[in-house]
């Protein structure tokens, strides 16, 4: 081991320094133990980055290990930059959701900028070519001034940073509700496609090899981000602003194409993002996965500006970077490479023998750990779980009783009411913001169930969405991360497409409380049961703790980033209809009640009750019968039944697409004796509206009897109607005008969000040219 | 017959010329890197959309001074076609290949969708196989294509007939509500004076494929290749 001694006018390590760093007495005790020394400043610096939250995993990674994470398919799973599996024909893709809150609760425009920037760089570090990214949003209720801004800011920064990077938004989900008021929640996901040939992973090898970085210079940007999304968000979380990090989607792009150049050329043999905590993650990292020793010269790293420290530049999360092991004797090829593209490449270090990772400035050795114990040292902790009382009193609420309001007399004021909610209402305001055709990929694009996007030179296609019921999940956590992985495979298996493997980001309070952590516990192990049942493994995720502030915790929020494949581009399926006396058919049952619905939170405000059970196996059988019927032909659309029940996935159905809006004939009189709200806004799970032609019929139901799923005949297509008419009984019919759904289906966020003052404060908001 | 598509830093839509080119239209096409003076002796020269230079002064402005952009100018000189889609659109006009300016959207946002456009000229070079007055399906993509010119040139530009596409409605009526960012007159796409320099907001290219919606942009590269053929 070398000398290490504190750098001249290093603060001194004082315990108020340690618990700055969001050590505990414990993990500074196990960093002495570890060192057999004091830290110096800048080590103490390197294992707050580390063995924060964000970096370590430390309260989620003994869960996480419980989830199925192989298959046939799974080229790569957990613990690289993204997940890969195969989709055929020689391709892979590679793919990972990963979350940008807490940068995007305190500046929007930036943090979702730089949350797409960096999934971006998770993907093409595998080797992929991004072709698709999705956004999982939570806001608070738009009728709050700040929840605006958020909004508005969030997807002017995706839309600003994608569309410049030429990679297509084409799916997501956006839920706005007073829980996410204080923490809003910004996923993004990113999708890439390559040959199984080009992959390529982060593993540091070969003694003498050459650790290059790679694209733009390191600057005072972002320093301690990791271990600001650490913590609890607070009034004084405002004044961290200089820790989020400005993005440029420019360099982005050609960092893209130079990494991707430099992946096929054969000149390196690892590369990764300097994401959260920078250089010193993904060194630390890469050497960890390798087993090997490194050691890396700050005074060589390009910087921005003079005099930076040690510190500085190790945790500096400045964006578009990558740091590259090289072959030895190919650093000129490398920079030739950069060069073309107008970027910098510098030889910061060097991949070692000795079981050491060792940071110099210049001839001065600043840090230096044992082995990779920086890494693999970090504590784990299981705290204690246990439900919320209020949660139980809330789930066991008799829903059933809460009385009508006197306007549900007119079941067309009730179904308006929650089309219009900005849950249920379209969201073209946000995705007319994204470019989502660049790279003529996209078959099926934002507001379908699923996005479709087809794989060139094969005749195969992939889906994919995200999803997640947070009420769901907040008023029962195992069974609510059960329908969101169902959900998401339900949605993309309307599209054609079989489940083929997931990616989860995992947003939840401050784990340290009992109630948050058994929130934890038991949404994985939910989610564990869903994709062992689909057999669709977790690919890798990304887990984001302290969503909370002084106001309380967001709903635990497990967004699913599901990805789907369809074997042949001729089963590409719709979700809306357009043949004319084509028999409108629901697989599943009809009835269930109103725990945990949409109906409840929009019409009475009420959060409470059981939500809809979720069995995975009925799951199964569902997809199974409808990806029959759609390989066989039947399938003329197929739409999932979820948020806001039967009657709003009908009227989607209709409205949808608002240039062409389709009428029909429902009749519900066989359920006259369920209530109405009931039997139209229940939110069962496992159901799937689909239409079918009247020759089709027979084909269609001997399908679902062989998967034992109940094909419920409720109407047709009327395609010159300008009505959707629904019987609810003999006495009573409600026509509801499709010009008066599409109004509320279309015009809700738009009417909230054209002329608003938040609206309008980001428009001038642009991503930094030079910094 | 051989189309060349220039790659500036930040081009992003070079690779959905190529593919519609190749794929869908059958002909040869090849890379123009900006750095490069070379043409390597193409007949059409493609000015793709993106973000060149990240269209950090204005969208286009950088662009322009590459020096690609001087072998581009002398072609068009010549006669040769170049089609300027999108951000190529925007450097056209900055390199005074074409009249006028496109500025930022009237709605100041960004705006991705599928608007209709009325073809306005069905005799230049790109439009020939079109019918009289077709109306068109075509993507945009775009934050800054509101296309301004003083009042003279616009009166010029329509006397001679170089507006070649208008946003209009499903019906072919070229309203204010169909127009996406403001554009004067609703002009999408003019055509040089000399009729061989194409620059249009809306992506042709993407609108090749019946899979990915309608086709109605392979009609403007077949145009191209009826008339190179001749």
């Amino acid at each position: 081991m070398s000398k290490v001694a504190p750098r001249p006018g290093d603060p001194r390590i004082t315990p108020a320094l340690v618990a700055e760093h969001g050590l505990n007495d414990d993990e500074f005790r196990r960093l002495v133990d570890m060192l057999g020394r004091e830290p110096t400043f800048t080590e103490l610096g390197i294992i707050s980055a580390l063995w924060s939250e964000h970096c370590s995993y430390k309260h989620s990674r003994a869960l996480l290990k419980t989830l199925p994470t192989e298959g046939p398919q799974v080229l790569q799973g957990p613990g690289e930059n993204a997940g890969v599996v195969s989709v055929g024909d020689g391709l892979a893709v590679a793919f990972k959701i990963e979350s940008h809150n807490h940068p995007s609760a305190v500046e929007p425009y930036q943090g979702a900028a730089t949350g797409a920037g960096g999934i971006l760089r998770d993907v093409f570090t595998m080797g992929a070519r991004p072709i698709a990214m999705l956004n999982s949003l939570r806001f608070g209720s738009l009728d709050s001034a700040r929840a605006r801004y958020l909004f508005a800011g969030v997807v002017k920064g995706i839309g600003d940073y994608g569309n410049c990077v030429g990679i297509p938004t084409v799916a997501g989900e956006i839920v706005f509700d007073d829980a996410y008021e204080t923490n809003p929640l910004v996923n993004a996901m990113c999708v890439g496609v390559m040959k199984e040939s080009e992959l390529i992973t982060a593993k540091a090898e070969g003694i003498g090899n050459p650790i290059i970085a790679v694209g733009a210079r390191t600057g005072r940007d972002g320093i301690h981000g990791a271990s600001f999304a650490s913590e609890d968000l607070s009034e004084a979380s405002d004044a961290k602003r200089p820790r989020v990090q400005v993005g440029d989607p420019f360099t982005e792009k050609l960092l893209l194409e130079a990494s991707l150049e430099l992946i096929r050329s054969g000149h390196i043999v690892a590369i990764q993002d300097m994401g959260a905590a920078g250089l010193t993650s993904s060194s630390a990292e890469m050497a960890e996965r390798g087993e090997v020793g490194v050691t890396i010269d700050v005074s060589k790293v390009p910087v921005r500006e003079q005099g930076m420290s040690p510190y500085e530049i190790l945790l500096s999360e400045s964006q578009e970077r990558m740091l590259v092991v090289a072959k030895r004797g190919h650093e000129d090829d490398v920079a030739a490479i950069l060069t073309r593209w107008d970027l910098t490449a510098a030889v910061i270090g060097e991949v070692i023998a000795e079981p050491v990772y060792r940071v110099t400035e210049g001839a001065t050795v600043v840090a230096e750990f044992p082995g990779s114990r920086l890494v693999t040292d970090c504590p784990r902790y299981s705290p204690e779980a246990r439900e919320g009382e209020e949660i139980i009193r809330l789930r066991g609420t008799d829903v059933a009783s809460i009385a009508e309001l006197p306007e549900e007399n007119d079941p067309l004021w009730t179904l308006e009411r929650m089309l219009s909610s900005p849950t249920i209402a379209s969201k073209a305001w946000a995705y007319r913001q994204y470019d989502s055709t660049v790279r003529t990929n996209t078959v099926i694009g934002p507001g379908g169930d699923a996005a479709v996007l087809r794989l060139r030179g094969s005749n195969r296609a992939i889906a994919m969405k995200t999803d997640c019921n947070g009420r769901y999940v907040f008023l029962s956590p195992r069974n609510g991360a059960r329908i969101a992985v169902c959900e998401a495979a339900r949605n993309v298996a309307c599209t054609g497409a079989r489940p083929l493997a997931i990616t989860n980001c995992l947003n939840f309070g401050n784990p340290k409380r009992p109630e948050t952590f058994f929130q934890l516990s038991e949404a994985i192990a939910g989610i564990g049961e869903a994709c062992r049942a689909l057999g669709t493994p977790v690919t890798g995720g990304n887990v984001s703790l302290y969503n909370e502030s002084p106001s309380g915790a967001v709903y635990p929020t497990p967004v699913i980033g599901m990805l789907g494949l369809i074997d042949d581009l001729a089963h590409v399926t719709r979700s809306t209809w357009s043949v004319d006396d084509d028999l409108i058919v629901l697989l599943g049952e009809p009835e269930g009640g109103l725990g945990g619905s949409e109906y409840l939170a929009r019409i009475h405000g009420i959060v409470a009750g059981s939500p809809p059970d979720c069995d995975p196996n009925l799951e199964c059988a569902t997809i199974a019968c409808l990806l029959e019927c759609i390989r066989s032909g039947h399938v003329r659309s197929a739409h999932d039944c979820s948020d806001g029940g039967l009657a709003v996935a009908l009227a989607e159905c209709a409205v949808a697409d608002c240039s062409k809006l389709v009428g029909a004939e429902i009749d519900l009189s066989v359920w006259h004796d369920v209530p109405a709200r009931e039997l139209l806004f229940n939110e069962a799970q496992a159901r799937i509206v689909i239409t079918v032609p009247e020759t089709s019929l027979g084909a269609v139901a001997a399908i679902a009897i062989k998967h034992a799923v109940a094909p419920i005949g409720l109407g047709r297509v009327r395609v010159q109607s300008r009505d959707l008419v629904i019987k609810m009984d003999h006495k009573r019919t409600v026509t509801a005008p499709l010009d008066r759904l599409a109004t509320a289906y279309h015009g809700a966020i738009p009417a909230i969000m054209d002329g608003s003052a938040e609206s309008a404060a980001v428009l001038d908001q642009a991503a930094v040219t030079t910094v | 017959m051989k189309f060349g598509i220039v790659t500036f830093p930040g081009s992003n839509c070079d690779y959905d010329a190529y593919r519609a080119v190749v794929d869908q239209l059958g002909a040869e096409a090849t890379y123009l890197w900006h750095k490069t003076e070379d043409l390597e002796g193409v007949d059409v020269v493609v000015l793709p959309g993106g973000f060149s230079y990240g269209d950090y002064l204005r969208a286009g402005a950088i662009a322009r001074f590459s020096p690609i952009m001087r072998q581009v100018q002398e072609h068009a000189r010549r006669g040769g076609p170049v089609l300027a889609i999108c951000n190529g659109f925007q450097i056209a006009c900055e390199a005074g290949l074409l009249p006028g300016a496109l500025v930022r959207n009237a709605g100041m946002r960004f705006v991705s969708d599928a608007v209709y456009l009325r073809m306005e000229n069905e005799g230049t070079m790109f439009t020939s196989q079109y019918e009289k007055d077709a109306v068109l399906r075509i993507p945009i993509a775009h934050g800054e294509g509101r296309y301004v010119a003083d009042a003279t040139t616009l009166t010029r530009l329509e006397d001679n007939g170089q507006v070649v596409f208008r946003y209009c409605d499903a019906g072919g009526s070229a309203t204010d509500e169909a127009n996406p960012n403001g554009s004067m007159r609703g002009i999408a796409g003019i055509v040089s004076a000399e009729g061989n320099v194409l620059g249009m907001m809306p992506h042709p290219e993407r609108a090749v494929d019946p899979l990915l919606g309608p086709a109605d942009g392979q009609l403007l590269f077949e145009s191209l290749l009826a008339r190179v053929a001749v």
